[in-house]
């Protein structure tokens, strides 16, 4: 019998990697939910505010796109558009080119793993090196990141001092401390290296030009402060109308994504160095990538593109917790990731059409998310598309016996009584395969068709 | 979310939807649910071509099938009463999942107007019918699963406040409440293997705060926990919240 690709993944899974996953998704959710509830009376109002936002801004993307391009380049920067990965990718190695450099510091970028940019620099002769904790353990390994904000969140850290011995970073020692200072000496070297600082932008402000980067490791301003350009990759989605939106879009994304009240650094960038200033880059580049974010605007599920990629909903998610991140294909994973990545592959959507159906439809990523995203009714729309698309979907029982049967009262009458030969079939016998996988962990309650029917007809008769 | 408009109600009649799993295995639970709203006040109408929700299809992603089974639901149950179901997942599919898949159809405006008096019987009880405590006796330790379908709409508070409120019934949280069952619909059957996974963690959870009964008011819910439970030779007693409802009036002779 055939089951779903993540349903298969899962079972795959070796039980530390899904320990790994399921303590510290369970640990996260947790204290995002005592941070947030300790702190705020009404945590779900802002949630509701924050989502109106982003959707007024996705929504309005057409007129505050030219808007954020006129107050960067008023700022100093120069703004570049992608429309593609490639073009993105392309982008970035012009202005390496144009310096003449060949060595890049990156921070945490999820754009940059969408684009595949690492790779396509190696090609090119570009040296790109990532200076985040969790993504240079992801990046030594030739792994990829199995979560947005915790990208090592499947390893634990045996495995990382592991792979620190393999790369030759020091004799095997799995103390944290020790695995951080040979991380700290290993990069600080290649801060001063660097030519091109890259990083990402968790908001570009629309009224200011303000780049906002939060981080937890500091990696970003070594990044900045290192080098004499920066490049900032960032989805043309990202976009907050007002400075002040910052006040509550921070404050939830803190708590959300790691029950902090403020990341340890927030970096509001507004342009290259100004002359009075005595360092930072000299030059700084935006690009806004499309890469299908326009095609999932035209749809439906536009909603999603509000994501502020603070990972709550993979936190509480219980399928993502049985099954990590690797199991979704996907640089996004997780219950945004189940509807975020099938939408942004366009035409090829059926390559990823499994995504949306690996949900209980439990609403808990709804629930958390700091810009209340319908996600169970996104997936669901996403289902309607697959079958309208003739996506196979392994495992899915055919609803169209089902449908007729329930729209016929006579034979639904006549099936609740019928029904019962269940009772007396090993249900073996019966060629129903969803039967047989309910029966594979579980037992099934004796078939009692009709016997509420008959209740309420004998006690409305007149007695005798 | 899931909380939506409800016409005021204007009388105690009351229709009653059974729910395809409560008119196939567990009849008892709808039966209790007659006697509970009977015990308030409440005349039963049981619309006799009732059949399904339409919710297996709709997550199933076959939205033509469970439009079908839906446009069924809407011509069967047809007047203004209140329409009443022990289950919140079937509920909300009446008034959140129904009008999803209806946004693009003609007869939308009756496919709402049968969600704006669709009511889940803990939320009626409460707060339609404005019953805050619940007379009788029920001793036993009980932990409470609010069903995933009732997240963000007035029926897990509902069951609490009733719950609590019974004479000798102790109510007990454990971890991880928010976390859901496993069952999922579809979901049980296409990935199987998760599926179990979530309801034996949940199992875990529930039997760690040592309750002599779980309680939940969907059905779908206690009939996968309990399935894995028998599967594993795991004694877990489960009762929906209509049973527990009645067992309270009886043991006081109130019924």
């Amino acid at each position: 019998m055939r089951f779903q690709p993540i349903d298969q993944a899962a079972a795959r899974l070796n039980p530390e990697t899904r320990a790994a996953v399921y303590n510290g998704t369970k640990t996260g959710h947790e204290k995002r939910t005592r941070v947030l509830f300790d702190h705020y009376a009404e945590p779900n109002r802002l949630r509701e505010l924050a989502g109106g936002i982003k959707q007024h801004v996705i929504e309005n993307l057409d007129t505050y796109l030219p808007a954020v391009e006129a107050k960067l380049q008023s700022n100093g920067a120069k703004v570049h558009w992608a429309a593609t990965a490639d073009a993105a990718c392309n982008a970035v190695l012009r202005i390496m080119r144009a310096r003449g450099a060949t060595k890049i510091v990156k921070s945490k970028t999820m754009v940059s793993e969408e684009i595949e940019l690492e790779g396509f620099l190696e090609k090119h002769g570009v040296e790109s090196l990532e200076t985040d904790l969790g993504e240079f353990i992801v990046q030594i390994d030739h792994d990829h990141p199995s979560h947005i904000v915790k990208p090592i969140i499947h390893k634990n850290r045996r495995d990382i001092a592991a792979s620190f011995e393999k790369n030759g970073l020091g004799a095997f020692d799995d103390n944290p401390e020790t695995i951080t200072r040979r991380a700290r000496q290993f990069l600080r070297h290649k801060y001063m290296e660097a030519d091109v600082g890259l990083t990402g932008a968790n908001f570009v402000v629309a009224e200011s030009g303000r780049i906002v980067l939060v981080t937890n490791e500091g990696n970003s301003r070594f990044c900045l402060a290192a080098t004499r350009c920066h490049i900032v990759l960032v989805g043309i989605e990202k976009i907050l109308p007002r400075d002040r939106d910052l006040a509550l879009l921070l404050n939830l994304l803190g708590r959300s994504g790691t029950a902090q009240q403020i990341t340890v650094y927030t970096e509001f960038i507004s342009g290259p160095k100004a002359p009075t200033q005595p360092d930072g880059p000299e030059e700084m580049h935006v690009i806004f990538v499309d890469n299908g974010r326009t095609d999932v605007l035209a749809t439906e599920c536009r909603d999603i593109l509000r994501c502020i990629r603070c990972g709550a909903c993979l936190n509480v998610c219980p399928v993502y917790r049985q099954a990590g991140g690797h199991a979704y294909r996907s640089v996004y994973p997780g219950p945004v990731g189940a509807v975020l990545s099938p939408l942004l592959l366009g035409k090829n959507f059926p390559q990823k059409a499994d995504l949306p159906k690996a949900s209980s439809l439990c609403g808990a990523c709804q629930e958390v998310c700091p810009v209340n995203i319908p996600i169970p009714d996104l997936l669901l729309r996403l289902r309607d598309r697959a079958k309208r698309e003739h996506v196979p979907s392994p495992g899915t029982p055919p609803m169209g016996a089902w449908a007729l049967l329930a729209s016929q009262p006579a034979i639904w009458k006549a099936a609740l009584f019928g029904g019962r030969l269940m009772n007396y079939l090993p249900t073996t016998l019966l060629p129903i395969p969803a039967l047989r996988a309910w029966e594979k962990a579980r037992t099934l309650p004796r078939w009692r068709g009709g016997e509420f029917r008959k209740w309420m007809k004998n006690r409305n008769r007149p007695r005798d | 979310m899931l909380n939506h408009e409800r016409q005021p109600l204007t009388s105690k009649r009351v229709q009653l939807m059974a729910t395809c799993l409560c008119d196939a295995f567990h009849d008892d639970v709808a039966v209790a649910t007659v006697q509970v709203l009977e015990y308030l006040g409440c005349t039963i109408d049981f619309p006799q071509a009732q059949t399904c929700c339409g919710q297996p299809a709709f997550n199933g992603g076959d939205w033509p099938a469970s439009r079908k089974v839906v446009r069924h639901t809407v011509k069967t149950f047809t007047g203004s009463d209140p329409v009443v179901l022990p289950s919140g997942s079937c509920a909300g599919m009446l008034f959140h999942g129904a009008p999803l898949e209806f946004e693009k159809e003609p007869d939308l405006g009756a496919v709402e107007a049968l969600g704006r008096r669709t009511w889940e019987i803990g939320d009626f009880i409460v707060n339609g019918l404005g019953v805050k405590a619940w007379p009788g006796r029920f001793d036993a330790t009980v932990a409470f699963h609010r069903s995933c379908h009732t997240r963000g709409s007035n029926s897990g508070d509902a069951a609490r406040t009733l719950l609590r409120s019974i004479a000798g019934l102790k109510l007990v949280e454990f971890g991880e409440g928010e976390q859901c069952c496993g069952f999922g619909g579809t979901f049980s059957v296409s990935f199987p293997n998760i599926s179990a996974a979530m309801g034996n963690l949940k199992i875990e959870n529930v039997l760690a705060a040592k309750p002599d009964i779980l309680v939940s008011g969907d059905m779908s819910c206690l009939m996968h926990l309990g399935g894995l439970a028998e599967k594993e030779g795991i004694p877990m007693k489960t009762l929906h919240l209509a049973q527990v409802l009645r067992d309270a009036l009886r043991a006081d002779g109130l019924l």
